[in-house]
């Protein structure tokens, strides 16, 4: 083979071999960190929130002036809003999941007992709440239309009867989350809420929250001149629907705001918008440097293949055939990117760690590392063929001239 | 000799082209993405109020309590503190702050009441964080004391109010109150939004700004965060504010080291009292922290720009270990044209400096590329973002853009010194010989 030969003559041209194995070793370290931010990003955002995204929109409306009765104004709207064709199901809501913004109390197993607490998004809605945001009840039942509490800052919140995630379950219950129907858990102020039913998945208003699974539902409308109607449509419906309601809103007479009208995937969209902007940036970098360090590879490639034409002509005079030729400057390729994506692979290593203890991301999959270095090793290849190949056109004859 | 050595350089690009623009293709890309995530890092990690920062100080308490799991003391105040606060410091520059929610019902009948954001704040908020106004002015302390309804309009509220007229005097009903207008502000949009880091701080400022104690005295829809860690007395607004619930942002200016060291006994000893009386059971090792210290302590700069950062400097050395591999091949190829000029008396120094010129030129060249690399980066960010932050701020200024040229033609030159060292030692014998 030709591996001597091509060890000793790069070993006369260190520098190239150093500058080609570098840009390598670095392009390495920024791919494969890149493609694990990307894939840890858009694996956030896929995650499910539980409700039926795609046909789900809600709506703002903020009520003003001294006769406003928001009591008689929501029962109004949902009437309408419920018989309007193409809509499945409406209620109105404290806070839609994923959307960056609602409340959350704490809940505990045993009353007044500040250990063991679990953080948990608490939204408040009407009987209709299940059927509207389409998460599924495991065990227990729904919430009935004489469930529901209707109070204002001048009536608190009393013991109440609740439906809870999954998650909750299991994160109040360790091992027996699946039993919780019937049982009772607490607020910081103490009332008690019996768990009446299970859903299999909502999740909190905040994607980036720690207890993002942890949700409440209590059958409850609070009455502060402010009402999110929350309304599932038909497939296909929810944008014409989105007009409609808020047209018939807006023409109802009374003195309000309309605000947010808004599609649950838009707020879903919003919500992870710093993920998805990171991972086109990423993306865009990725691009940019293979293309750079492509482009290095053939510039020194057609460099030290001008530097040895006439080596290069003396080989093919002394019977070397052209296939000898590629190989050789494939087979160098091969060796200098080799030294690159080893070194490239401990740097990866080195600034997954770093971003592992900077900024509290998990660790990278074992495959990366590997998988990159064999990326890289191809665009080696695949730049090198270009010069390579129009090294191996060189005419024997040039040996003969000029010496 | 300066001109004629450009003139030189740019010859030489003409004589290989392709390879010279590679080079300053790559020093286009590299600068250019190094630069966009320089000027999010200069806005977003920088000091928003540089000549005040180490003058403003927000005030931190030991909230929470041990028996919760990874409690952390929320960064705001309980109404209790501030009030308390509010009083014992009359003798400096503070301010309570905290944002709400109202409908503005605009004067006349062509404008629909709309929603604004509000934000409750002591007279001594503006001329502290150097609000800028275009008309009036904001209030003084005794508004404050007696809850007068006076208002302050952004800059956006009073065009969309007033068509931007001077509209001093005039008066707004807000929360179905009547306010009078004092001022307006100018242009303004602090990003970091450092006095209130708690909901997120890249948003636009608030539209509307009014006495602070009127949020508590009119009970006005108090908006961001509230975060409290022990049940409530009662169930009245009253039983609210006196709950232990932190949601006031608290902002001192002490101008000096004596000041600044007097107020830190006084803070401590306010935190030693109120643990005497059963509060506070939590403890924290720092009470005191001015705007870097704070903006640092709440970890506002986002961790995406500090991750780029690091990926824009891999990319920066990649792009000049290329522009290096490259001049290499560059100017070995022209050894038979240097030792022609060695051989007709040109020293080292002269041919060493020719080359400089040579390497500034390209990378001068792939600087100025490069402000139209980062300039497209920037307005590309601006997109992807819309309107999740505000990115006004988001643009290559002066100073940024004779960074980067200079950024460009040092680094090129620096990445230039192997190749032309090697350049200007060839034996001129030996490429003569093959003429």
């Amino acid at each position: 083979m030709e591996i001597g030969p091509i060890f000793r003559a790069l070993m006369r041209n260190r520098l190239g071999v150093i500058l080609i194995a570098a840009q390598i070793a670095f392009t390495l370290t920024v791919i494969v960190n890149a493609v694990y931010i990307i894939v840890d990003r858009s694996e956030r955002m896929a995650r499910p929130s539980g409700t039926d995204e795609t046909n789900l929109f809600f709506i703002n409306s903020i009520g003003y002036g001294e006769n406003y009765n928001e009591a008689v104004i929501t029962a109004e709207d949902l009437n309408m809003i419920r018989q309007l064709p193409g809509v499945v199901s409406a209620t109105v809501i404290n806070a839609i999941p994923v959307s960056g913004s609602g409340s959350s109390s704490p809940m505990s197993t045993v009353a007044g007992r500040l250990e063991g607490i679990v953080p948990t998004a608490l939204y408040t809605a009407d009987e209709q709440a299940l059927a509207t945001l389409g998460v599924e009840l495991v065990s227990g039942r729904d919430f009935t239309a004489t469930d529901v509490s209707y109070r204002n800052d001048q009536i608190a919140r009393g013991d109440n009867e609740i439906i809870i995630s999954m998650a909750l379950a299991e994160a109040l219950f360790p091992g027996e989350g699946s039993q919780a129907v019937g049982r009772t858990i607490y607020d910081v102020n103490q009332n008690a809420s019996v768990i009446i039913g299970l859903v299999a998945k909502l999740q909190a208003p905040w994607p980036e929250a720690p207890f993002l699974e942890n949700s409440m539902l209590v059958p409850e409308v609070y009455d502060d001149n402010s009402s999110m109607y929350l309304i599932r449509t038909e497939p296909e419906r929810r944008d014409q629907l989105m007009v409609a309601v808020e047209e018939r809103l807006a023409s109802s007479g009374h003195p309000r705001i309309l605000r947010n009208n808004r599609s649950l995937e838009e707020t879903k969209a919003e919500s992870y918008r710093l993920d998805s902007v990171m991972s086109t940036i990423l993306v865009s970098v990725i691009g940019t440097l293979m293309f750079i360090t492509a482009m290095g590879i053939v510039g020194l490639a057609v460099f030290s293949i001008n530097r040895r034409r006439k080596q290069i002509g003396t080989r093919r005079a002394l019977g070397a055939t052209r296939f000898d030729i590629l190989r050789y400057f494939l087979l160098e390729n091969l060796m200098i990117s080799s030294v690159g994506v080893t070194t490239g692979a401990v740097l990866a290593i080195a600034f997954n760690l770093f971003l592992v203890q900077n900024f509290d991301m998990p660790r990278i999959d074992w495959y990366y590392a590997p998988v990159g270095m064999l990326v890289l090793l191809v665009l080696g290849q695949l730049a090198v063929i270009g010069p390579a190949s129009s090294a191996s056109r060189i005419s024997p004859a040039l040996a003969t001239r000029s010496v | 000799m300066f001109l004629y050595y450009i003139r030189l350089s740019l010859l030489s690009y003409k004589r290989n082209p392709i390879l010279s623009s590679l080079m300053v293709l790559a020093i286009a890309i590299g600068v250019g993405a190094y630069m966009v995530i320089f000027t999010l890092n200069y806005y977003m990690g920088g000091d928003p109020i540089p000549h005040k920062s180490s003058q403003l100080y927000h005030v931190q308490f030991d909230y929470g309590d041990p028996a919760i799991a990874d409690f952390e003391p929320p960064p705001q105040l309980t109404y209790i503190d501030a009030t308390a606060l509010l009083r014992a410091t009359a003798g400096h520059p503070r301010t309570a702050s905290s944002k709400f929610v109202s409908v503005m019902e605009p004067p006349g009948d062509e404008l629909r009441p709309f929603y604004v954001n509000g934000r409750g704040n002591s007279s001594d908020f503006f001329a502290m964080f150097d609000v800028p106004f275009q008309y009036g002015a904001g209030w003084d302390r005794r508004a404050d004391d007696t809850q007068q309804q006076v208002i302050v309009l952004s800059d956006e509220l009073n065009e969309r109010l007033f068509g931007g007229a001077d509209s001093v005097g005039q008066n707004v009903v807000l929360d179905g109150l009547n306010f009078t207008v004092s001022g307006v502000l100018g242009a303004w949009s602090p990003a970091p939004k450092f006095y209130d880091v708690n909901n997120n701080s890249f948003e636009p400022i608030e539209e509307a700004y009014i006495p602070w104690s009127l949020v508590v005295g009119q009970e006005m829809q108090r908006a961001g965060n509230t975060n409290c860690w022990k049940a409530f007395e009662g169930n009245s607004f009253q039983a609210f504010l006196n709950a232990e619930c932190a949601w006031i942002q608290f902002w001192v200016e002490l101008n000096t080291a004596d000041e600044q060291a007097q107020y830190l006994d006084f803070i401590n000893n306010y935190a030693a009292e109120q643990k005497q009386l059963g509060r506070m059971p939590m403890q924290i090792e720092k009470r005191l922290y001015d705007v870097n210290e704070w903006l640092a302590y709440n970890e506002v700069q986002p961790d995406e720009t500090r991750i780029l950062t690091a990926l824009a400097t891999m990319l920066l050395a990649v792009c000049l270990l290329n522009t290096v591999g490259l001049l290499l091949s560059k100017f070995l190829g022209k050894s038979s044209e240097i030792g022609v000029r060695m051989a007709l008396g040109a020293n080292r120094g002269s041919l060493f400096i020719q080359h400089v010129i040579e390497a500034g030129v390209i990378g001068a060249i792939g600087g100025i590329l490069g402000l139209g690399v980062a300039a497209l980066g920037l307005e590309g960010i601006k997109v992807l973002l819309d309107d999740l932050i505000v990115t006004d701020w988001m643009q290559l200024n002066l100073t940024v853009a004779f960074i980067t040229v200079a950024l460009a033609i040092v680094s090129t030159i620096v990445a230039g010194i192997y190749p032309i060292w090697r350049a200007c030692n060839v034996n001129p014998a030996s490429h003569l010989k093959t003429q």
